[in-house]
């Protein structure tokens, strides 16, 4: 597995059962997905389909029950323990006691690289986000947006070729997550790496993704796995073409037939 | 300072409450004895003379706050703080003592949580042990640990400062313990996410986060500090300190001396606390706190 791997992640047979006081619950079951290289994939249904267990199983933040998860040809575990991915939570989850720049440096810290290293990759990836001219604030005197922009920049800085996204946007304002995707398509354009892209906003994940994996609850599954057929430059107003309303229809008849609008 | 012109009011109506209130019963309390004497003199004298005299008893059973005020002015600022009689002199006694003792107990305090926090058997083996411990009178341990030092050499401020110790560490194993467990669940999935180890994990979040809880913790503490040492010179015969102040005048039924002795206490005991709470505020500051 050592040589070419083209899948970045590669899920086979993945099931995940959480043992709870309610007796055993399946937050996943037989999961079978690829994700290759440079690919933007959406994770979309309603809440306790998996979709975010589905992410943090690819983090090893959760281990899988059943069947097996590689990430990058290694473990997850293996992968974590080499930084292969950038994490963004739902919430900022800045360091209060931090300010914008030594956030976004603490990874770079933890990797122990040079302060030269750090001070030159805080520079590029604040710039990638917006946020120059913001380093020595501190996240309380930024807007929600600015602090979720800071929190991607954090993402980004250890360069990792896979970034994994648990409903970054989902505490923002329409306004400004509009502006977010926006910007997240652009810097997906210019860097070229993996997203996988948990949300439950339809219009969200076809805006934004190559393929939207569309899965379901009761036990969390992949239901439909959709190719979108819009270019890779996509205005904000593609939103409003045929082939948009085409894609975003199927997505929802294939949450339907997932039964996720039953209860 | 709007804060302390909103507060200022309302304390001071508080405190000209109890002076009254004071008043009414120093006269209430003495009367019994100054009738006695009076009656002792065959004098008969009028209500406001009465009540006057009530009030300037040199050993009353409740002094009043202005012979306590003028008893602890000259005791403070009209004698030189060399002389044994100094509150100064003896207020820098205890002081020395609760501050040798509150750096051992927060020391402490914070080596024990760091413990707790770190080995699943210390935390279930041990924290039954240190809030049994608080449970122990304290006027019962410390001659003890008094007589059992002073037998192995140990005399002077160690064993005051210990006294303290065993009284401050407490609070802050209790606060710090809380504070190491502080950071939120995404915290410390975020630095899981990085690889961290536990000491990085421990340095980068379990630490800043538990600052405010250390502050919250240690003001409690000095307090108890304080305590422990004025304990800590009841039973060792300490010839300075507030203690002894204390000591000496319930010997010898000096109650305005033991009052104004309290008053220092009390004065040394709200320094300490805003002490902490100042080195807290500009601490958060310099973390980048919200300003209130």
């Amino acid at each position: 597995m050592t040589g070419i791997s083209p899948a970045v992640v590669a899920a086979s047979k993945l099931g995940l059962t959480f043992q709870t006081n309610d007796g055993p619950v399946q937050a996943l079951s037989n999961v079978d997905l690829t994700i290759g290289k440079g690919e933007f994939v959406s994770f979309i249904g309603p809440s306790g389909c998996g979709k975010t267990t589905l992410l943090r199983v690819i983090a090893d933040l959760e281990k899988p029950t059943s069947g097996t998860i590689s990430v990058n040809g290694m473990t997850a575990e293996q992968a974590r323990g080499k930084r292969a991915y950038g994490y963004v939570f739902q919430a900022a989850a800045l360091f209060p006691w931090r300010t914008i720049e030594r956030n976004v440096a603490l990874p770079l810290e933890i990797m122990g690289l040079s302060k030269a290293e750090q001070a030159e990759r805080i520079k590029r990836t604040l710039d990638l986000v917006n946020l120059s001219g913001f380093e020595k604030k501190y996240p309380w005197q930024l807007s929600g947006g600015m602090q979720q922009r800071a929190s991607i920049a954090r993402a980004l800085a250890f360069d990792a070729d896979l970034l994994l996204m648990d409903e970054p946007f989902g505490a923002l304002d329409e306004i400004v997550r509009d502006h977010l995707n926006e910007q997240l398509l652009e810097l997906w354009g210019r860097t070229n790496k993996t997203i996988c892209f948990v949300t439950h906003s339809i219009p969200e994940a076809v805006y934004l993704s190559t393929r939207i994996v569309v899965m379901s609850p009761r036990p969390g599954r992949v239901s439909d796995v959709i190719e979108s057929t819009l270019p890779k430059e996509r205005p904000l107003d593609i939103r409003e073409t045929p082939e948009f309303l085409a894609i975003a229809a199927r997505v929802r008849d294939g949450l339907r037939a997932g039964h996720s609008y039953d209860d | 300072m709007d804060s302390f012109r909103d507060k200022l009011v309302p304390v001071t109506s508080i405190l000209a409450g109890v002076v009254v209130l004071w008043y009414v019963f120093a006269v209430i309390l003495n009367a019994p004895f100054q009738r006695d004497l009076d009656s002792r003199a065959n004098e008969t004298p009028g209500a406001v003379e009465f009540i006057g005299k009530t009030l300037a008893q040199p050993k009353p059973t409740l002094p009043a706050p202005h012979q306590v005020a003028v008893n602890f002015f000259e005791n403070t600022f009209l004698r030189p703080i060399t002389s044994s009689r100094s509150l100064v002199y003896n207020a820098w006694v205890t002081l020395s003592s609760t501050l040798l003792g509150f750096a051992f107990g927060t020391a402490l305090g914070i080596i024990i949580a760091v413990g707790i926090v770190h080995v699943a058997t210390l935390d279930r083996s041990l924290m039954p042990w240190i809030i049994a411990s608080q449970t122990i009178p304290i006027l019962a341990v410390a001659p003890m640990i008094i007589v059992v030092l002073a037998a192995i050499g140990i005399t002077g401020l160690i064993p005051k400062a210990m006294i303290s110790t065993y009284l401050s560490f407490f609070p802050v194993t209790v606060g710090m313990v809380k504070g190491l467990r502080s950071p939120e669940i995404m915290h410390l999935d975020l630095m899981h996410t990085y690889n961290a180890s536990a000491s990085q994990t421990f340095w980068k979040l379990r630490v800043p986060a538990s600052v405010p809880f250390l502050f919250t913790s240690m003001k409690v503490a000095v307090a108890a500090s304080l305590v422990g040492a004025i304990v800590g010179e009841l039973p060792t015969g300490a010839v300075a300190g507030i203690g002894a102040k204390l000591l000496a005048g319930a010997y010898y039924s000096q109650s305005i001396d033991i009052w104004s002795a309290l008053v220092a206490g009390s004065i040394v005991a709200a320094l300490l606390v805003m002490v902490v709470g100042i080195a807290g505020r500009i601490v958060d500051r310099a973390m980048g706190g919200r300003p209130a």
